[in-house]
């Protein structure tokens, strides 16, 4: 399987754990939401607080967890929201 | 028919403009809601709020939202704005304007919006405490 790079923004708490609102996390082709999710805490276990609660959403729209991520999508992760 | 406004501000929120963008001859009707800056959380008191947003993906959320409120209320127009950075004790954080000729559908739709609003627009909010501490608000998790 070849391994691609994927281009993560974060926000708030995220981004202030992961210490960037940009990371790179190594996935294989055809990835989905749910694999993403398990890379994500792996290769950045400084995330580990937020990681049962971390929200995707991908081209500015929440992600389910079975869809399959495809390249030149924009990817954010993020907490539970507390605007208002 | 006025369109729809949608915006994420950096900027106090002038809300009697907002309210303008709504209102019209056709409507019996104007609904406003504001979120502003309160001093005292269960005996904590702040001293400021630092928002965040996602602004592309909060402004798609808060357009749809809108677009949910149509279907279900003869609502005329919405306007939204929703700062972000640092907010001072009583600023205003969101405002929300919903005409519509009736009241009720005013009320109910308004309603529905800074209630959707909360749940699923990607902006978040910091604690400053009074005791110096900060704090983001992440509701889910609040029990860690």
């Amino acid at each position: 399987m070849t391994v691609q790079q994927i281009q993560i923004k974060l926000f708030a708490r995220a981004k202030e754990l992961a210490e960037s609102e940009l990371i790179s996390v190594s996935v294989e082709q055809e990835t989905t939401v749910a694999e993403l999710r398990l890379a994500i805490a792996k290769q950045f276990p400084q995330l580990q607080p937020l990681t049962s609660q971390l929200l995707i959403a991908v081209d500015n729209a929440y992600a389910g967890e079975d869809q399959i991520l495809q390249t030149q999508q924009e990817i954010a992760c993020f907490p539970p929201v507390s605007g208002g | 028919m006025n369109s729809d406004h949608i915006a994420i501000t950096d900027q106090p929120i002038e809300y009697t403009a907002l309210t303008e963008r709504v209102r019209s001859n056709q409507c019996g009707a104007v609904v406003l809601f504001m979120g502003t800056v309160r001093e005292m959380t269960a005996g904590r008191q702040t001293v400021a709020l630092d928002y965040e947003a996602y602004p592309e993906m909060a402004q798609q959320t808060m357009q749809q939202l809108t677009l949910e409120a149509r279907d279900q209320w003869a609502i005329q127009t919405v306007a939204i704005e929703h700062r972000v950075g640092r907010l001072e004790l009583g600023e205003i954080s969101v405002a929300i304007a919903v005409s519509s000729p009736h009241r009720n559908e005013a009320f109910e739709a308004g309603r529905f919006l800074i209630d959707r609003l909360k749940e699923i627009v990607p902006i978040w909010k910091k604690e400053n405490w009074s005791d110096g501490t900060t704090e983001w608000e992440h509701p889910e998790i609040e029990a860690e």
